[in-house]
């Protein structure tokens, strides 16, 4: 079986897309190697992790290659160096989201920058500062989160409730795959002490209105965090105009290396926060007895960070704004008009989120009638295509829609109307293999 | 196309008309497993009479190898002292872990029938999973078993 190039039935409209995509692959290297027997890789798991331009590659060498120390710590030129990039990188890191550098706070992960905050309201509670306590999480408060949310922004928060005797509450969902607000004025409530929300579903590609959840919190108190794990790399994100207390985000899933994710926090917030990780570089002074603590963003970033990542992040946020991230979105915009009609041209094909591209984002999760998705994904293994199969880390949402796993595409800037014609070809070449049409 | 090699017609036979599927009473042991990386379950039941598997009963859902893999087992353990059926666990362990080695397949022929068939799963390491998790759940659920009823395996 071969690829197939695309169908004259092609009802499907491919609008001019706002990247060029033969030249952003050229920055690529992954993509110029082949998969399965010599099949081109079509890469449609972004969503999972990005691949990496050169720019980013070399930005990671550079540093390993000329400036190599720890940051923040001795005095001799390469520490100067290696300490400059850092905070090079912060700057720029916080300016693409507009937000000044001393509300960067670097994590592994979103997952990280998640617990972070997490165990920052618990340790509240017992915290011997007494301006640390302001945030602490107790009995008779609740926690709020969505039925959207992925495990990195459920589980935490459960933990957290398990810990403090706090209660968990969430919003659910509608049948089209939206956040149902409509008791949003309950469920938030003078008891919420946070509320935690994702920008872009990870698995319906559901672009959530966070200014209603914004303000219900700003009227009974309640601190809301962002989870933008799927939205800052994919569209603009400008945290004054979002207006939450926190904004968290993964470094490697917007072409950025492993190892590095963002903690944004309001400043007057992170800085009645006690710490999570705790050691070198975040404290004041330290005497046996105890210690005092840095302000923000030092006192959350214990132990000597993964600076040639957060230099590699940098060097990634550079090629995002090169690129511009208002075309990037534009750009998945018209893929995801153009995979939504291509794959509703499939009988037996449903897709499990937004029908249309009205505040959808480009996650495609879909479904093939008697075919089980491991299965479907194996197919398109075959064929090269890198998808991702199974309850996506978000398994609350694939069980809310009825549907035990489900098959999930996801694009960016390298993506083109080729690699969408790819799955669908690759789905009708499935529904053959396992006989079902 | 490697895909013949994994989805060989036996497993796809298994998966369409699986065998002795559905749960029934009486049982001695009740197990439920996932595969949580996927989301592949089983729930499964076994009944010991002496030293022999007098039943397994499941209900599954999770994609063809996962449920070809519990059909194939169940012809494998049935009727069988309780010794053998995990002897032959640990056969298809083997089996999966010869990362496609044919070498491997030839030897495990006798013990496996049918269930030989998944060697070509062992290539795909996101898959071996699938293929052992109605295995893990026959081990569990037999060790339940017998501390149940007082046997030992």
């Amino acid at each position: 079986m071969t690829q197939t190039a695309s169908r004259p039935d092609a009802g499907a409209q491919r609008a001019p897309l706002p990247l060029d995509v033969e030249a952003i692959r050229a920055d690529f290297p992954i993509l110029s190697r082949t998969v399965r027997d010599g099949k081109r890789l079509v890469y449609l798991d972004s969503g999972a992790t990005s691949q990496k331009p050169r720019q980013v590659l070399d930005a990671e060498r550079w540093f390993y290659e000329n400036v190599n120390a720890a940051p923040h710590r001795g005095a001799h030129q390469l520490a100067e160096e290696a300490t400059g990039a850092y905070e090079e990188a912060r700057a720029k890191i916080g300016a693409f989201i507009g937000a000044p550098e001393t509300e960067v706070v670097f994590t592994r992960n979103t997952t990280e920058a998640i617990n972070l905050v997490a165990y920052a309201l618990s340790n509240a509670a017992t915290a011997k500062e007494p301006e640390f306590r302001t945030y602490a999480a107790g009995q008779g408060d609740e926690i709020v989160v969505t039925e959207m949310e992925h495990h990195a922004d459920l589980i935490p928060w459960q933990q957290l409730c398990e810990r403090t005797g706090a209660t968990l509450r969430w919003l659910g969902l509608t049948d089209d795959g939206r956040l149902d607000l409509s008791d949003l004025g309950t469920v938030v409530n003078e008891r919420t002490k946070l509320v935690a929300v994702t920008q872009q579903s990870n698995i319906l590609g559901t672009i959530n209105p966070i200014a209603p959840i914004v303000e219900r919190a700003r009227e009974v108190g309640a601190l809301v965090l962002v989870d933008g794990a799927q939205s800052v790399p994919h569209q603009p994100v400008d945290v004054q105009a979002l207006g939450a207390d926190f904004l968290v985000f993964s470094g490697h899933k917007m072409l950025g290396p492993t190892g590095v994710g963002v903690l944004w926090g309001r400043y007057e917030v992170l800085d009645k926060l006690p710490p999570f990780l705790t050691g070198g570089s975040m404290i004041e002074v330290v005497r046996m007895e105890g210690s005092t603590f840095m302000p923000p963003p030092q006192r959350f970033e214990a132990g000597v960070p993964m600076t040639a990542q957060v230099v590699g992040l940098g060097a990634a946020v550079d090629y995002l704004q090169a690129l511009g991230m208002d075309k990037v979105e534009e750009h998945e915009k018209a893929l995801t008009a153009y995979a939504l009609e291509k794959l509703a041209e499939i009988p037996g094909v449903r897709v499990v989120g937004p029908a249309d591209t009205v505040a959808r984002g480009g996650a495609v999760s879909f479904t093939v009638e008697d075919i089980h998705p491991h299965d479907v994904g194996q197919v398109l293994d075959d064929l090269g295509i890198a998808v991702r199969v199974g309850h996506h880390c978000a398994w609350p949402v694939v069980r809310r829609y009825g549907v035990p796993a489900t098959t999930r595409a996801t694009f960016y800037v390298h993506t083109g109307y080729d690699d969408i014609d790819a799955l669908a070809d690759g789905i009708r070449a499935a529904q053959k293999f396992f006989g079902t049409v | 196309m490697q895909l013949e090699s994994m989805y060989q017609e036996i497993i796809l036979d298994h998966y369409k008309n699986p065998h002795g599927r559905g749960l029934r009473d009486p049982f001695d042991a009740e197990v439920h497993h996932v595969n949580p990386t996927c989301g592949d379950e089983v729930t499964l039941r076994v009944k010991i009479e002496g030293d022999t598997i007098a039943d397994v009963s499941y209900e599954g859902m999770g994609c063809s190898i996962s449920q070809a893999s519990v059909s194939a087992m169940y012809d494998l353990v049935v009727g069988k002292p309780v010794t053998e059926a995990l002897g032959t666990g640990e056969h298809f362990m083997t089996l999966m872990q010869a990362k496609g080695d044919p070498s491997v397949a030839e030897k495990l022929e006798d013990e496996l029938e049918d269930a030989v068939a998944f060697a070509g799963v062992s290539k795909y390491p996101a898959r071996i999973k699938c293929a052992l998790m109605s295995w893990m759940a026959l081990k569990d659920a037999s060790a339940r078993a017998l501390s149940a009823t007082g046997g030992t395996a």
